[in-house]
């Protein structure tokens, strides 16, 4: 197999994540000498970014936690469903999920209606409460699956053992869920912290003002509203910095705890059976329900009857995402499979490698998004190259989860078929079609389906360089949203979440198909 | 400026040229004014009947934010015309080099200041001003300083001055009226304000929906309800530091390739058919009085006892620190 490909994606990796800091960390330094560095601003966004990542990280997992626990001791019809859905908000698009959260919880929406009849003043949802809440309502689907890991990790002879010895529900607390606790709980809450600290859409949408700014959105204001390049390299160098820290941090803690192997039987729980503890789970199976369902299924519902007067430019918009999503999911299939035939291949490195590979999870694409203005700017317009450039940054933060999935399988389809595969010669282009493309089927639909989704849904660098009337859907949607004119936002919604999750399932579909075969 | 309210502005923006025979002049300028009932239409048609051309209006955002984007696209950019800054942004529009002299003879403007700039001439001017609704703001309630407004429990909206020309103005208003105080001004106001917005057709919206007591606008702003809705219940609050000022201009790009009919559209822009249809459609002061004088309600609006302006020049040397000052106040 040439290893060109792999080196090549390597070369782009490294010079769209360390190449772009380079050049913002050149550009910052042009002002060094000026003392202009941060005001005090400046640090009031690098501490509402910390305290906001903390919150939601804290509260998406004390909410997990009984959901999880909840879902890991009872059956029940629509389990299956419900854990399925809860992946869903990772493929939803950001913007649609705060048009629906601002109909729950806006000053229009049910919550301050309600409050309202009883005579209480409307909750705000600008500012931090609407961050933390959106940021929650992202990633307490993500705790939860950590966390039912966890549970499920927990071999059933124990839970038989416990019952055997007479445990009740505290001391099965105490003695088998608290140690597992302990060891995933640090790892979940942290990489919630680490997504929190890049989300830019969000602090967008429902940030009110300098008192609710993210060090994301800062930059997208020195740059895009003020034009101060300097400025905007600045933050981009403290965000690198606590996105680093955050995802050194994520790996160090982000450890499954070890509880032995043990039969693969379904787990009986006799202790959880008193009808206190029935109450206390259907009462959390019920409230995350709501929780996640609601917003969507106000957005549905909103959107529907608003569908017949879709403008020309939702569907124009529509089109320029369609077009963004297709290069970036060939773009990542590309990347991922020349990586992984790379990481296969190398005797020595191939960690190294593969680590490369999942630099963009601690990159901000704000961060990208400016290296690569400054490094277009001298030769071209980044306005016209609006388009493409996004499609390459959704590219680079589809990356890990593409490798995540391609790697590991790679590694057993040689391991099973490889040995064969060299003794019949096939090499090249035909091993990678009659032995491992047909192997791959179904991480690589994934992978895809899963590019294919986040690019479709993606506001952000899109923002930072977009022309208005070139908006793709996502940005499209925003406009809409910050003009009020929510009845035409709930169409442009719906239509983005259809495509959205249509892109998906096309993909892993399609990896799927013929699995049986 | 800008009337009414809220948007049809981002549809209308992306509308394909007609003719493809006639050249086409593209204007940047900000939403508010290509809404179905901002001056945008009237502008188009009255403009395109003499100019045999095809006039464009691209809107991306409020004024302020049209520097930006002429920064980002730099010289490159398709934009014949801008129309939407004002005389505190225009030393740093001269300064990005991307701005031609107009070579206009100085008309008589009727402005409250003497106009003399070569790159940019003036279509309207008006006076900033907090408006609220009579109905539920009323006599003693209804702040007469800004210190009176930082010590009540008034909500407002108001927009950012980074993206907005009238957020930009509240700043730099405060920065006039209280040169060494300002920051402490803005710490009084930080628990008044309800939100910051992108753009004034936001804040306006809010406001309407009766989402604020009182939003940053002009002292103009209640003539419109008067003149279009026949409703007398706006009005603005007349402060005791005085009023600041906005003179709102337009501009050629120098690397147009239309120069001649971008020469044309601003003379267009101050002839008498272009500022008649200004005061009801922009709710601003025309910077040539038409023929036909002011419409009738305008006499009923609030007229400043001093007005507050920092010349161009120094408008340019005082905003960075005026947002600094702002942005500090309101991170706290």
């Amino acid at each position: 197999m040439p290893r060109w490909p792999g080196w090549i994606a390597v070369a782009a990796i490294l010079s769209l994540t360390l190449g772009t800091l380079a050049l913002v960390a050149w550009r910052a330094e042009d002002s060094f000498g000026l003392g202009s560095g941060l005001g005090p601003a400046d640090w009031a966004a690098v501490r509402f970014t910390l305290l906001q990542a903390t919150l939601s990280a804290v509260l998406s997992v004390a909410a997990a936690i009984p959901l999880a626990r909840a879902l890991a001791r009872r059956a029940f019809p629509g389990r299956g469903l419900l854990i399925t859905l809860l992946g869903a908000p990772f493929i939803l698009p950001v913007i649609v999920a705060v048009l629906g959260l601002l109909a729950v919880y806006g000053r229009n929406g049910f919550v301050s209606q309600g409050l309202s009849l009883i005579g209480a003043e409307p909750i705000s949802i600008y500012g931090l409460t609407g961050v933390v809440l959106a940021h929650v309502f992202f990633n307490m689907p993500l705790a939860t699956r950590f966390l039912l890991q966890g549970w499920l990790a927990i071999p059933a002879e124990r839970f038989r053992l416990a019952a055997s010895l007479g445990f009740s529900a505290s001391d099965t607390a105490r003695l088998l869920e608290w140690p597992m606790l302990r060891a995933t709980v640090p790892g979940a809450a942290l990489v919630v912290f680490l997504i929190c600290t890049t989300s830019f859409a969000v602090a967008l949408a429902l940030g009110g003002g300098p008192a609710a700014t993210t060090v994301e959105l800062a930059i997208y204001q020195a740059f895009r509203l003020e034009f101060d390049l300097s400025r905007a390299a600045f933050l981009s160098l403290v965000q690198v910095a606590i996105c680093t820290l955050a995802a050194a941090l994520a790996f160090r803690f982000a450890i499954p705890a070890g509880f032995g192997a043990g039969l693969d039987r379904t787990r009986q729980r006799w202790d959880a059976a008193h009808w206190t503890l029935r109450a206390v789970d259907t009462a959390a199976i019920l409230a995350a329900t709501l929780f996640l369902l609601v917003p969507l299924a106000l957005v549905v519902a909103r959107g529907f009857p608003a569908l017949p007067d879709l403008s020309s430019a939702t569907f124009a918009a529509a089109g320029r995402s369609l077009w963004v999503a297709a290069i970036s999911t060939a773009l990542t299939g590309i990347t991922a499979l020349s990586l992984a035939l790379l990481i296969q291949s190398l005797r020595r490195g191939a960690q190294l490698v593969e680590g490369i590979g999942y630099l963009s999870i601690a990159a901000s694409p704000l961060v990208i998004g400016t290296g690569l203005f400054i490094a277009i700017f001298p030769f071209a317009s980044p306005v016209a190259l609006a388009l493409p450039v996004t499609a390459v940054v959704n590219t680079a933060m589809s990356l890990p989860f593409a490798l995540r999935a391609l790697v590991p399988a790679l590694a057993e389809a040689e391991a099973a078929h490889g040995r064969l595969a060299d003794s019949l010669g096939l090499t090249g282009w035909a091993r990678l079609r009659l032995v491992l493309l047909p192997r791959l089927r179904r991480p690589l639909g994934f992978a895809l389906g899963l590019a294919a989704a986040l690019s479709m849904g993606d506001l952000g660098v899109i923002a930072l360089f977009a022309d208005p009337s070139e908006a793709t859907l996502p940005l499209l949607l925003y406009s809409q949203m910050s003009a009020y004119r929510m009845d035409d936002a709930a169409a442009s919604g719906l239509v983005l979440i259809a495509l959205s999750l249509l892109a998906f399932w096309i993909f892993d579909r399609g990896g799927r198909a013929n699995a049986h075969a | 400026m800008r009337f009414p309210i809220i948007a049809t502005a981002l549809v209308a923006t992306n509308l394909p040229a007609t003719a493809q025979d006639r050249p086409t002049l593209t204007v940047y300028t900000y939403d508010s004014f290509v809404t179905d009932y901002g001056p945008g239409p009237q502008i188009e048609t009255d403009f395109e009947a003499v100019c045999g051309c095809d006039l464009q209006f691209v809107a991306s955002g409020d004024g302020a934010s049209l520097l930006s984007r002429l920064r980002l696209e730099g010289a490159r950019t398709e934009a014949d015309v801008v129309l939407g800054l004002d005389t505190n942004l225009t030393a740093d529009a001269a300064e990005t080099g991307l701005f031609a002299q107009h070579g206009m003879d100085d008309a008589s403007y009727d402005l409250p200041v003497e106009w003399d700039d070569d790159m940019f001439i003036p279509y309207d001017w008006g006076y900033f001003a907090f408006v609220h609704d009579t109905s539920r703001v009323s006599g003693e309630a209804v702040p007469a300083s800004f210190e009176e407004l930082a010590g009540s429990d008034l909500s407002i909206v108001i927009q950012d001055p980074r993206s907005s020309t009238p957020g930009l103005g509240l700043v730099m208003w405060v920065e006039a009226a209280y040169p060494d105080r300002a920051g402490e001004i803005w710490q009084g106001l930080s628990d008044n304000i309800v939100t910051v917005t992108k753009g004034w057709s936001e804040a306006y919206g809010l406001f309407l929906d009766g989402e604020a007591d009182m939003v940053l606008s002009y002292t103009t702003s209640p003539a419109y309800h008067l003149i279009a809705e026949d409703d007398a219940t706006k009005a603005a609050a007349p402060f005791a530091e005085g009023h600041y000022m906005q003179i709102e201009v337009l501009g050629t790009i120098a690397s147009t390739d239309q120069p001649e009919l971008a020469a044309q559209f601003m003379e267009f822009m101050t002839s008498d058919m272009a500022q008649s249809v200004i005061p009801t459609t922009n709710w601003m002061y025309p910077a040539v009085t038409p023929e036909m004088g002011l419409p009738d309600g305008f006499g009923t609006l609030v007229s400043p006892d001093k007005a507050l302006l920092f010349p161009a020049g120094e408008a340019a040397r005082v905003r960075d620190g005026a947002i600094e000052t702002w942005r500090t106040a309101l991170s706290q």
